[in-house]
């Protein structure tokens, strides 16, 4: 792999918020001050638990939501920005998402077909009916499915085959970078394993980026280069991927790391567990200062008033914890 | 050690409009008392119905049981009546369910919910039976049980709420406790807390455990024993020792070869091809043969018989009948690289 210098910046996430009002008096803090970098032709993974702010990061990072503060820069450009509706369709043309789940994001009443053509319309990317149909087959053809599937409809698709389609739209209009949230959820160990595949061969032959949304740990280490570890809203550390599993920093990444069962049962006898106590507080009313001190097994007095600044405690590894100020 | 649990044979196909889904198609399996099994398969293996027909929870129309029998205590949990089950269930069986969300009664304080078996199967005072449910609130280590349990199950965390649910399992010391992806619902952190109170629980009272995952990480953390389902049958089972580091039946392989292993390195992971068969239609021969890159003529339309590979392992594979050319499992189904298995 390159180092990380001859790396060029492909996205620049600078202190990004994310706020929703519930009620005069509550705001939700989904997204509460991110920055991290996403460089050309990797595989960014973000994790976290529950209600921790990943999906919401993926989609203000697309624009899906309006930013509350900060800044996304792809290409330089600022994402969030005063754009003309010709701005955010070439914009949009380079940023693509999957979705989650396969059963809800297609929609059952167009044939696949015109669902993986749908950015080609949008966008004017085919000269005739021919060279629409053409692309569409070869878009079918290279995640895997026949010219023929076209034809139907979703619900005639298994779970696997769907986040196909869904793969295919994506692709469609060529982008340079992918949202992939939670791609591979809902889906069978048998069948995730085919559709990991799919992706990381595309990213190959295309060049593509992705910003990969999981919970899963183990798959996100195996698909991505480096990986950004999310607790409420905030994040917790980045490393690249063999780094971060190597050598957790930040408490809550040890803990998370620690508690995925490994399918060996002589490792799973002998390991030594952390186990965190108790349940993620509410995004709504989140701790004061670090927002792990309620569950971390190392907590000090200055973690309740100082939230830990984000720092590069080795190179290319960042992390926001009180046990690696000076 | 005397079996707690025996089926055999078992069948359970339904009607639709599609036809008849054979959905478990003569399944085997023994239950010991203490003993964690666990049920492995993909969505459609056949491996929740099975577990539900334990408990007669499969509903009969469209569900029919198309034959085997379900021993416990020298009966036929088959032959029993609606009535005779509602003796059985919650007291001697009782089960926990993948979302704690909708299988908690939302109209109903937890400590109710709990109490309700005790009065039913226990005969015990509203008083004494809500005292037993501070009791087990705190033996599944929900904290301040005494205000808990007077709250209701939007109160509770996720996590919570299995717990609570583990508790209201557990309320008449059941000897079978069936854990239907008790923890899929949950995070990971919170998956390891759940994990480990099952441990702890199977400690404390003796309950044996049926647990259905799709996780084999969540096998190999959790299970003695191990049954491998596909396609509506059990095509391997044995203990966990032999499935992780013995396995004979190419599907297991499949299973272990498509986990990323977390210390690993990035190499294609080997996805299984295609997808599982449909069981309004199901294969003749062996279920997985369309999509074994080892499948011979005879698995099309044979079902190949168990082979006794030791005491514990079964496989019904026509790779292990002598005729059949040697295999050797693929090296990425090795878990824990060369570990010897004695």
């Amino acid at each position: 792999m390159n180092s990380i210098e001859e790396k060029e910046k492909l996205l620049e996430i600078k202190d990004l918020k994310k706020h929703f009002k519930l009620s005069r008096k509550q705001t939700l803090k989904a997204v509460d001050g991110i920055s991290f970098d996403i460089y050309k032709g990797e595989t960014f993974g973000l994790v976290g638990e529950s209600g921790c702010g990943k999906s919401t990061a993926g989609r203000t990072i697309m624009r899906l939501y309006e930013a509350t503060e900060g800044e996304v820069d792809f290409n330089g450009d600022n994402v969030h920005a005063k754009k003309s509706a010709k701005e955010l369709k070439s914009f949009n043309r380079n940023m693509q998402m999957i979705f989650q789940d396969p059963y809800a994001s297609l929609n059952p009443r167009m044939t696949v077909k015109d669902i993986i053509a749908e950015g080609i319309d949008i966008h004017g990317l085919a000269s005739s009916k021919d060279d629409r149909l053409n692309k569409v087959h070869a878009l079918l053809e290279i995640v895997g499915l026949n010219k023929e599937h076209g034809n139907r409809y979703p619900h005639e698709f298994s779970g696997g085959q769907r986040q196909r389609i869904g793969i295919a739209r994506a692709l469609a209009v060529s982008p340079q970078f992918i949202v992939a949230d939670e791609p591979i959820s809902a889906l069978d160990v048998s069948i995730q394993a085919q559709v990991v595949n799919i992706m990381k061969r595309l990213q190959k032959e295309r060049e593509l980026t992705y910003l990969f949304i999981a919970h899963d740990l183990s798959m996100v280490k195996h698909i991505s280069d480096r990986v950004g570890v999310m607790y409420l809203g905030k994040m917790a550390e980045v490393a690249t991927s063999d780094d971060l599993y190597a050598e957790p920093l930040h408490p809550y990444t040890q803990a998370l790391l620690s508690a995925v069962p490994i399918s060996d049962p002589e490792v799973e006898r002998t390991r030594e567990r952390i186990i965190i106590e108790g349940d993620v507080p509410s995004p709504v009313s989140p701790p004061s200062g670090c927002r792990f001190r309620t569950r971390c097994p190392h907590a000090m007095d200055i973690c309740a008033n100082v939230s830990p600044e984000w720092q590069e405690h080795k190179k290319d590894h960042w992390v926001a914890c009180h046990l690696y100020n000076e | 050690m005397s079996k707690l649990l025996e089926v055999k044979d078992l069948s359970i196909a339904f009607d639709t409009y599609g036809g008849e889904v054979q959905a478990v198609r003569g399944v085997t399996f023994d239950l010991d008392e203490k003993e964690t099994l666990a049920i492995v398969g993909e969505s459609g293996s056949g491996k929740s119905v099975t577990a539900q027909s334990l408990m007669r929870l499969v509903p009969m129309p469209p569900g029919k049981f198309a034959g085997g029998s379900i021993v416990f205590n020298e009966e036929d949990l088959v032959e029993k009546s609606d009535k005779q089950m509602e003796g059985i269930r919650g007291k001697d069986i009782s089960m926990i369910f993948q979302d704690p969300m909708t299988s908690l009664n939302p109209t109903m304080p937890i400590g109710k919910q709990i109490s309700e078996g005790l009065i039913k199967h226990q005969n015990m005072s509203k008083k004494a039976a809500h005292n037993r449910g501070i009791e087990l609130l705190k033996l599944v280590g929900i904290p301040n049980p005494e205000r808990r349990i007077d709250q209701y199950p939007h109160e509770y965390s996720g996590g919570m709420r299995q717990r609570a649910m583990i508790a209201i399992a557990l309320a008449c010391n059941p000897k079978i406790l069936i854990a239907d992806e008790p923890t899929t619902a949950l995070d990971v952190t919170i998956q390891a807390q759940i994990l480990d109170l099952m441990r702890d629980v199977q400690e404390e009272t003796g309950t044996a455990i049926i647990l259905i995952t799709h996780d084999l990480g969540v096998v190999a953390n959790a299970a003695n024993r191990v049954a491998v389902m596909y396609g509506g049958k059990i095509v391997e089972t044995g203990n966990v020792n032999e499935i992780f580091y013995n396995p004979k039946h190419p599907y297991t392989w499949g299973l272990l070869s498509s986990m990323p292993k977390i210390d690993g390195d990035d190499e294609e992971l080997l996805a299984i091809p295609g997808s599982p068969p449909d069981l309004a239609d199901p294969p003749k021969g062996c279920p997985f043969a369309a999509r074994c890159p080892y499948a011979m003529k005879v698995c099309e339309n044979h079902m190949p018989e168990y082979t006794h590979l030791s005491e514990t392992q079964q496989t019904a594979c026509w790779l292990l009948d002598e005729r059949a050319p040697d295999v050797e499992a693929p090296e990425s189904a090795m878990v824990g690289g060369t570990k010897v298995h004695e």
